[in-house]
């Protein structure tokens, strides 16, 4: 037994070798490991973790059956609160929710309660068991649009509780942002993706796939044609926000978006998909946050160096600490305090360089975070074939624009309560379409809030 | 899955194909597009809805081999399906809208059809027909033997007039000048929409605001998603950046930055003709693209 105020630490692909590869990074406990890790749990009386948790998983209860080799039970526990625990367990920021409120954490580190969700929930699919869903069926048909995270959350919850549910998904594969967005090297799209919508699948959802709501069929004719008595809307984020800089236009500038999807959808890196991607020797990655550490490190592992451009200092990187520090690693390097002025371009109309100003950092803004301002005369070119731009999302205007009485607020998000409530009657919502791009983990506590409002609507009825 | 029930080969690259996919005939208009996958690798791609029957549940698309994918797509028969076909995507023509028929009605409408952009057109001309909407239609083509669907044309517009680069067919020339002879000659029209190769609504557009004839033209840019998710298929319309899949695919063709669009367009040519070749060449592909170096 080792010093308890450390973390078992967690085996990972070394760095160089992952840089040239979408293998996952992190490897995953061993059954050994997960039982020692679990044992630094001090099963606190009144836990500070679950409060951290969005969805308020039991996690002194999961824990305490990791520390007595009982995985499947610990499974279960998990399974009561999330539907994608394999992917929480990758993707979300534990250091900021659970970890962050963990009484080990004080003096020392604090448990690795994410890396012991992922190792429960990877024990459970090698080991074939499935969450049982043992409600009786009630009659009631929902519809869920969207099969990312708020949506899986919302399904899942919403069948164990007797609902006839069908979830609609308008691209050719489920998972939502777990699919186009997140890459392999983070969260594997056969082993980890597709197995969990499969648990979602085996607690009676019925999914449909290539189906646009709004377009192929609107939420009206859902409920009024297919008999649907509620809706709940997980859309996600949606069109990619650019700068509006001299250039922006040219070939080899990507939404961080467009990137990704070609990549992770799309297996553009892969051989055998027909699907182009544009390489990129030197890419710049403009912005700070978790896709684009993303984009980041998918361009280095085909082949780019790689240069993140974000216009404040590290501390205020809004990308997760791990993502960041596994992107030193492998060797992106950060240009900070900086932003692009202008893109440059050649004859031909491709990027052949970015003008860049540095910046300090004033007064706070009404984020809290202290306002970038530009340091004039400090312009500099640095040369570059690819820029990706990961400056985040505005909603997508496809469902609130072909809904009446589905209001918006100024930003174009959907208005919904803190419960999930929209201002049409019957309609629920939750996640990115609500609050505009956040994370997983979110998006499920949305949809698992939506769920039992959805629940509390019919039992009003 | 959505099986093709029929496949014609219309020219050389040309090919038209009828789809079963019920909840997109259920609900498409005239304009619109949808987007098509062939298999698990294929890419997505889009294509302009070229007729549809809302009762046997189809949609006719019509597509020209360009890429790895399309190529695939040719090689398909009727019993075969395609494993993703999503849509209807984008805004409905706004010639095609009920709320705006007495409008329209007023209006004296020509279509210049540009090879492909042929099949978009036919959707339009023939929901006006039934809506009581004369239109004058103008196909333009390289040459007579990839000229197709005239006489389904015919049927649905007023006065069709074809137009043959090298003259084997119709009049000796291209789209624009077969519209500047019948302005010539003295035909009035206050409304076009213009739909082919990017090169060609380029300069039927630089033609019509010379003549002071407002145009609409149907861009078919590079998408992913098509959802309003990639942005992918930006354009500059006036000052704006617009999304062709969300505020699109058609715009007001004077507005449009073409040559950048253009420029955008070409931005896979490299990646896409080395995939092709990749697969045409199987085995012993050694990289004749000249730019991969060959397979490892």
């Amino acid at each position: 037994m080792g010093d308890v105020l450390v973390r078992v630490p967690i085996s990972e692909q070394d760095p160089k070798v992952r840089a040239t590869n979408f293998e996952e990074v992190c490897l995953g406990y061993t059954e050994e490991e997960a039982v020692e890790e679990a044992g630094r749990c001090l099963n606190c009386k009144k836990p500070m973790c679950v409060g951290g948790c969005p969805v308020s998983i039991n996690i002194p209860a999961f824990i305490e059956q990791v520390k007595e080799r009982n995985f499947e039970r610990a499974y279960e526990i998990i399974s009561e609160s999330s539907a994608l625990p394999a992917v929480c367990g990758r993707v979300c920021p534990q250091e900021s929710q659970c970890e962050g409120k963990c009484i080990r954490g004080i003096k020392g580190e604090a448990v690795a309660i994410g890396k012991l969700e992922r190792f429960v929930a990877d024990w459970a699919r090698e080991n074939g068991i499935k969450p049982k869903n043992t409600s009786t069926p009630n009659g009631h048909k929902v519809a869920v649009i969207g099969s990312g995270p708020s949506g899986l959350t919302a399904a899942g919850d919403l069948a164990k509780l007797g609902y006839d549910v069908t979830v609609f998904e308008a691209l050719h594969e489920m998972g939502g942002v777990l699919v186009y967005g997140i890459p392999e090297f983070r969260l594997p799209k056969d082993k980890v993706v597709k197995a969990e919508v499969e648990n979602v699948k085996a607690l009676g959802v019925k999914f449909e796939k290539n189906v646009i709501i709004g377009r192929s069929i609107t939420i009206d004719e859902l409920m009024e044609n297919e008999g649907f008595e509620a809706v709940f809307i997980g859309s996600g984020a949606g069109l990619p926000m650019f700068m509006h800089i001299p250039g922006e236009q040219a070939n080899g500038v990507f939404s961080a978006n467009e990137y990704l999807t070609r990549n992770n959808l799309m297996k553009a890196f892969k051989e055998g998909y027909d699907t182009p991607i544009a390489r990129g020797k030197k890419v710049v990655v403009v912005g700070g946050g978790n896709v684009a550490m993303d984009a980041a490190r998918t361009a280095l592992r085909l082949g780019a160096e790689v240069h993140v451009v974000y216009r404040r200092s590290e501390a205020e990187l809004p990308a997760r600490a791990e993502e960041v520090h596994h992107a030193k690693e492998e060797g992106v390097i950060f240009d900070l305090l900086q932003n692009p002025v202008e893109i440059l371009v050649n004859e031909e109309g491709s990027v052949r360089g970015c003008k860049i100003i540095k910046m300090e950092l004033g007064e706070p803004d009404a984020s809290g975070r202290r306002r970038p301002v530009e340091i004039p005369g400090s312009e500099y070119e640095i040369e570059c074939d690819t820029v990706i731009m990961s400056l985040g999302t505005s909603p997508n205007p496809l469902i609130s624009s072909t809904t009446v009485g589905l209001d918006t607020n100024k930003k174009g998000c959907l208005i919904a309560t803190e419960q999930g409530a929209t201002t049409k009657d019957a309609v629920f919502a939750g996640g990115d379409a609500v609050t505009g791009a956040a994370t997983v983990i979110l998006a499920m506590g949305a949809g698992k809030t939506a769920a039992a409002a959805i629940d509390e609507y019919f039992r009003n009825k | 899955m959505y099986p093709i029930l029929k496949k014609e080969k219309l020219s050389d690259k040309i090919f038209l194909m009828v789809v079963k996919a019920p909840r997109v005939a259920a609900g498409c208009l005239p304009g619109q597009f949808i987007i098509v996958k062939i298999d698990e690798e294929g890419e997505r791609i889009p294509l302009t809805i070229c007729d549809y029957d809302r009762a046997e549940g189809t949609i006719t698309i019509v597509f020209q081999t360009v890429g790895a994918s399309t190529e695939r797509m040719a090689l398909l028969n009727e019993g075969d399906a395609f494993a993703d076909f999503v849509g209807p995507l984008g805004q409905p023509s706004e010639l095609c809208l009920e709320d705006e028929l007495e409008e329209t009605k007023k209006k004296s409408i020509v279509f210049i059809a540009g090879g492909v952009g042929t099949a978009p057109v036919y959707p339009q001309v023939k929901w006006l027909k039934e809506h009581g909407v004369k239109t004058t239609v103008i196909i333009g083509a390289r040459s007579k033997d990839i000229l197709f669907y005239e006489d389904e044309m015919r049927e649905v517009a007023d006065e069709l007039y074809l137009a043959t680069d090298d003259g084997s067919y119709g009049f000796h020339g291209n789209g624009c000048q077969q519209l500047q002879a019948l302005v010539d000659s003295g035909k009035k029209y206050d409304h076009c929409v213009a739909i082919g190769p990017m090169i060609m609504m380029k300069f039927v557009c630089l033609l019509t605001k010379e003549l002071g004839i407002p145009t609409v033209v149907s861009m078919n840019p590079i998408m992913v998603d098509g959802t309003g998710m990639c942005g992918a298929c930006r354009l500059v319309v006036g000052d704006e950046v617009k999304f062709a899949c969300v505020d699109g695919p058609e715009f007001d063709g004077h507005l449009v930055d073409f040559d950048q669009a253009m420029a955008r367009a070409k931005q896979y040519k490299t990646e896409e003709g080395r995939a092709l070749l990749k697969q045409q060449e199987g085995d012993t592909h050694h990289g004749g693209c000249g730019n991969c170096g060959g397979d490892k």
